[in-house]
C-alpha cells in the first residue's frame, strides 16, 4: 500500500548524454535557466549548504538546505516553497535526483515527497517537473547533435 | 524510450484506466491496483510491465513492495513534439555553454 500520509511523486526520463554532463546541466545556473522557465538555483553545492531557486528579478521561488550532494549521482534536496504563504505553510519537503547511466543514456529520477497527504506544493511541483525534464533532455539531446557537428 | 512504446502502451482501455488509478492516488503496490478490477493479477502484472517498459510507470521499492507511480514525463515530451519548436536563441545558448563546459570535458 501506499504510504496514506504522505504525497509523492516519481518522474523518470532517460537521456542521451553521459552522467556528468548531465550533472553540469542539473547544477550549472547559466543552463539551469535554458530548461527551467528562466530559473536557477544558487548555492556552492556543499553537503548542509543552503540552496535558493530564483527567478530571474531575482525573487526567491523555492529555497532549502542540501542534505546530500555525490558528484554525479545523488543530489537531495530539502524543499520549501517561498512564493506562497499557503505553500510555505506546509513546510519542508524533499527533492532527490538520481543518476544511473546505462545503455547509452542517463536514467534520471526525479522524487519529490512531503509528509502528508494531499500536499498543494507536491501537486504545484508535479505539474511542473515534466516540462522541466523534457526541456533538459531536448537542450542535452540536441545539444549532442550540436556538439558531434563541430 | 521511443515513442512506439509510449504509443502501444496507451493503446489500451486496461492500462489507460491503471494510469487514471494512479493519478487519483500514485504510489501503489500490485495487489492494491488489483482492487475491484475485472483482472486477474496477472493480467495487471503484465500491464504494468508494458508501461513500466514505456516509461509511463516509474517504480520503487519500500521494504518488500514495489511502489507504482504515474510517469508523465513521455507525454509531456510528445505534446511539446508538436506545440513546441526549439528555436535558435536556445540552440546558441547552448553552445555558449557547451564552450563554457568544454575546458573539463575529454569527450
Amino acid at each position: 500500500m501506499s504510504n496514506a500520509s504522505e504525497s509523492r511523486f516519481v518522474y523518470v526520463t532517460y537521456i542521451r548524454t553521459t552522467p556528468e554532463r548531465l550533472w553540469s546541466a542539473l547544477t550549472t545556473p547559466e543552463f539551469m535557466r535554458q530548461y527551467w522557465f528562466d530559473c536557477s538555483i544558487a548555492t556552492d553545492w556543499k553537503r548542509g549548504s543552503a540552496w535558493k531557486l530564483q527567478f530571474k528579478d531575482g525573487r526567491v521561488a523555492d529555497s532549502g538546505t542540501i542534505v546530500e550532494i555525490d558528484p554525479p549521482k545523488r543530489l537531495v534536496l530539502e524543499w520549501r516553497n517561498e512564493w506562497s504563504p499557503e505553500l510555505n505553510a506546509e513546510g519542508n519537503a524533499r527533492c532527490t535526483m538520481e543518476l544511473e547511466p546505462g545503455d547509452g543514456a542517463v536514467k534520471l529520477t526525479v522524487t519529490h515527497a512531503m509528509a502528508r497527504p494531499q500536499s498543494k506544493l507536491i501537486d504545484a511541483v508535479g505539474g511542473g517537473w515534466p516540462k522541466i525534464l523534457s526541456n533538459l533532455k531536448s537542450l542535452l539531446e540536441i545539444g549532442e547533435v550540436v556538439m558531434k557537428g563541430k | 524510450m521511443d515513442d512506439d512504446a509510449v504509443f502501444h502502451a496507451l493503446a489500451d482501455v486496461n492500462r489507460r484506466l491503471l494510469l487514471d488509478r494512479l493519478r487519483k492516488r500514485n504510489g501503489q503496490a500490485l495487489g492494491a491496483l488489483c482492487e475491484g478490477l475485472d483482472m486477474t493479477r496477472q493480467a495487471v502484472a503484465k500491464h504494468l510491465a508494458i508501461l513500466e517498459e514505456a516509461n509511463l510507470v516509474a517504480t520503487k521499492r519500500r521494504g518488500r513492495e514495489k511502489l507504482h507511480f504515474i510517469n508523465v514525463v513521455p507525454i509531456n515530451a510528445i505534446a511539446e513534439r508538436w506545440m513546441a519548436k526549439f528555436d535558435k536563441p536556445r540552440l546558441r545558448a547552448l553552445s555558449n555553454l557547451k564552450r563554457a563546459l568544454e575546458g573539463d570535458d575529454d569527450e
